[in-house]
């Protein structure tokens, strides 16, 4: 291979210590002799809260995600590129306008709440409300890779399949979904890594309430204000949860 | 009972216009140059593909016509695709077991059956591998399994020998050989390889151009072929051109690619253009230096450009004035040391070689 520029080479060397440093300055100012304090009720609660939510988001940006992916790889109607912006606008909404959307939807007067609140379900400012937001943010990113992956499918395999008389759920459920598996764990680890890291869209839509929606990186925002060191430590336990998702996309993103 | 399709339809950048019957227990060649629209035509039939119009009927039931479309689940079809399109995410029994699973059968039962199957194949030790990790001929024989397990009344093979090595293509020959021979539905068998339609099938459709050129059973194709490429399908020296009479009870064919003399129909009193020239492969003669004074009154010659030899018979092709095929036992090649590339003097009767005038 050609040998690239020098600038080329400083640059990504330069991007790449703009992104160790501050990993390295978390570890480096941590209360290392205070990681006890991790195990103290708040830091725990928010920890459980942050993996039930993000947990909860992942799995319903799978359901709603594959379906969309599908449709938008291989559906021709009038309006898809519409419809398709529509479902990837929340990858450049700003996650605080998306909390005050869902507000406007799904709040006490909001166009479906009051609706919703007639049959006693209330989604703001419950722990439903915060997956709700976190799965808002993070689909988009699902429906991405899996739409990469649908586009790249031999439909050949799935001929085969149907003149073997398979249905289409036959199809789709032995053969297509089979085949799209990498892809489908691949966008499953990143929506969740980003509802793992979601702070806008909860705060404004779930608030900020301790043991229901008060997610880790809700419980370190509101910890910088009082308790730096608490913040940091809590901040390194993101970092872990995040190497968990790095690791698990080794395959994509790693060793390339 | 039978396959009957005559339609019209548009693959990517051209039309295929085509007829095709198809009798059962007669296998159908479907051959042609690449590019002559035959994937094109097999997707029709198996459903996968829309026609523009005409009709496609199997057993006295129209599956397409300009008001049906029998959607491909539908068909009793069963296709081999170029290349298999195994499913890699099941294991080989899981791949043959797919059309009988896809119908309703029982697990269990569905993978007895499939297991048998192979082990008819002599492949049941390989039930449980991936695609990925069988040999071509392993896998080609998985896709045939699976085509033909849940005993359709129409199959279609598409090029199941071109992606295989020799030796694997001897073997799956042979089997598609055996299973065609007792198959009971409609047979359709995509190549381009005239060794291939040769053996495994009885009639032969010629589709050049996304037309039919030719429909006839083989043995009526090899005595009178009707395009060049037909004639080097079947393994024929066909030569057109223009033929005038120089005496002698003799006549010049002036071709493209040279001359031959033939012997000079009576009527012919005048050049006459466009006239057909057939001859036999075996009634070339080879000599290594020029032949002395023989009786044949061709002798061309000119470059081997291939031996096929099956360790009996030679097929020998000759890049000369015009190109030549000639047939001769293997024990001639070594005793004349052909080699590919080598020179080589063809010879021929004037008398030996058929004339079709322009009717």
């Amino acid at each position: 291979m050609r040998d690239l520029p020098g600038a080329v080479k400083v640059l990504a060397a330069l991007a790449v210590v703009a992104v160790a440093l501050p990993l390295v300055a978390l570890a480096a100012r941590a209360p290392w002799s205070d990681i006890g304090r991790l195990g103290a009720s708040g830091p725990r609660t928010a920890l459980f809260v942050s993996i039930e939510v993000s947990l909860a988001a992942a799995a319903l940006s799978l359901v709603f995600g594959v379906p969309t992916a599908l449709v938008l790889a291989r559906s021709r109607f009038p309006g898809r590129s519409i419809v398709r912006s529509l479902a990837l606008l929340p990858l450049v909404l700003p996650p605080v306008v998306a909390g005050v959307g869902l507000l406007a939807a799904f709040g006490r007067r909001g166009v479906l709440g009051r609706g919703l609140a007639a049959i006693g379900i209330r989604l703001p400012f419950t722990t439903a409300g915060a997956i709700l937001a976190s799965a808002f943010v993070a689909t988009p990113l699902l429906i991405l890779t899996v739409e990469a992956g649908v586009r790249a499918l031999d439909r050949r395999k799935e001929d085969a399949a149907e003149t073997l008389g398979a249905s289409r759920w036959y199809v789709l459920r032995r053969v297509t979904l089979p085949a799209l598996a990498p892809q489908i764990v691949a966008g499953l680890v990143v929506a969740w890594a980003r509802a793992l890291g979601e702070f806008g869209a909860t705060i404004t839509f779930a608030g900020n309430i301790r043991g229901r929606t008060q997610t880790l990186p809700l419980a370190v925002f509101e910890a910088m204000q009082t308790d730096p060191g608490a913040a940091i430590l809590m901040s390194l336990m993101l970092v872990a949860l995040s190497l968990v998702a790095l690791v698990a996309l080794r395959g994509r993103f790693l060793a390339r | 009972m039978s396959l009957r399709a005559d339609v019209r339809c548009v693959a990517a950048d051209f039309v295929v216009e085509a007829s095709i019957e198809a009798e059962r227990g007669r296998p159908v060649a479907l051959v042609g140059p690449n590019g002559a629209g035959k994937t094109t035509l097999v997707r029709v039939l198996a459903g996968l593909a829309p026609i523009e119009r005409g009709t496609v009927a199997l057993d006295g039931t129209v599956l397409d016509d300009d008001t049906t479309h029998v959607a491909p689940r539908d068909r009793s079809a069963g296709v081999v695709f170029q290349d298999r399109v195994l499913f890699d995410t099941m294991s080989a029994v899981e791949n043959v077991a797919f059309g009988l699973r896809a119908r309703g059968m029982r697990a269990g039962e569905a993978r007895e059956r499939a297991r048998d199957l192979l082990r008819s194949m002599d492949l049941e030790h390989r039930a449980n591998a991936r695609p990925v990790e069988l040999s071509g001929g392993e896998a080609q024989r998985v896709a045939i399994a699976r085509a033909i397990a849940h005993e359709p009344a129409l199959l279609l093979l598409d090029e199941p020998l071109s992606s295989l090595d020799v030796r694997a293509r001897t073997e799956i020959r042979a089997l598609l050989g055996k299973l065609l021979a007792s198959f009971q539905g409609v047979a359709i068998v995509v190549t381009h390889d005239p060794v291939d339609a040769l053996t495994l099938a009885d009639d032969m459709v010629v589709l050049e151009h996304g037309r039919v050129t030719q429909t006839s059973p083989i043995d009526d194709i090899r005595s009178a072929p009707r395009s060049a490429y037909a004639a080097e399908l079947v393994g024929i020296n066909l030569f057109t051109g223009r033929l005038e009479p120089i005496g002698d009870g003799a006549a010049r064919l002036q071709t493209d690619a040279g001359a031959i003399v033939v012997s000079c129909p009576a009527a012919l009193d005048s050049a006459l253009e466009d006239v057909t020239a057939l001859l036999r492969p075996v009634d070339v003669v080879l000599f290594r230096e020029q032949p002395s004074q023989a009786s044949a009154r061709n002798a061309i010659r000119g470059t081997i450009r291939s031996i096929a030899d099956d360790g009996q018979r030679a097929r020998i092709r000759i890049d000369a004035s015009p190109p030549l095929i000639a047939d001769v036992t293997s024990g001639s090649v070594s005793r004349l040391g052909l080699k590919e590339g080598g020179p080589v003097w063809a010879s021929f009767k004037a008398v030996e070689v058929r004339l079709v005038l322009p009717s």
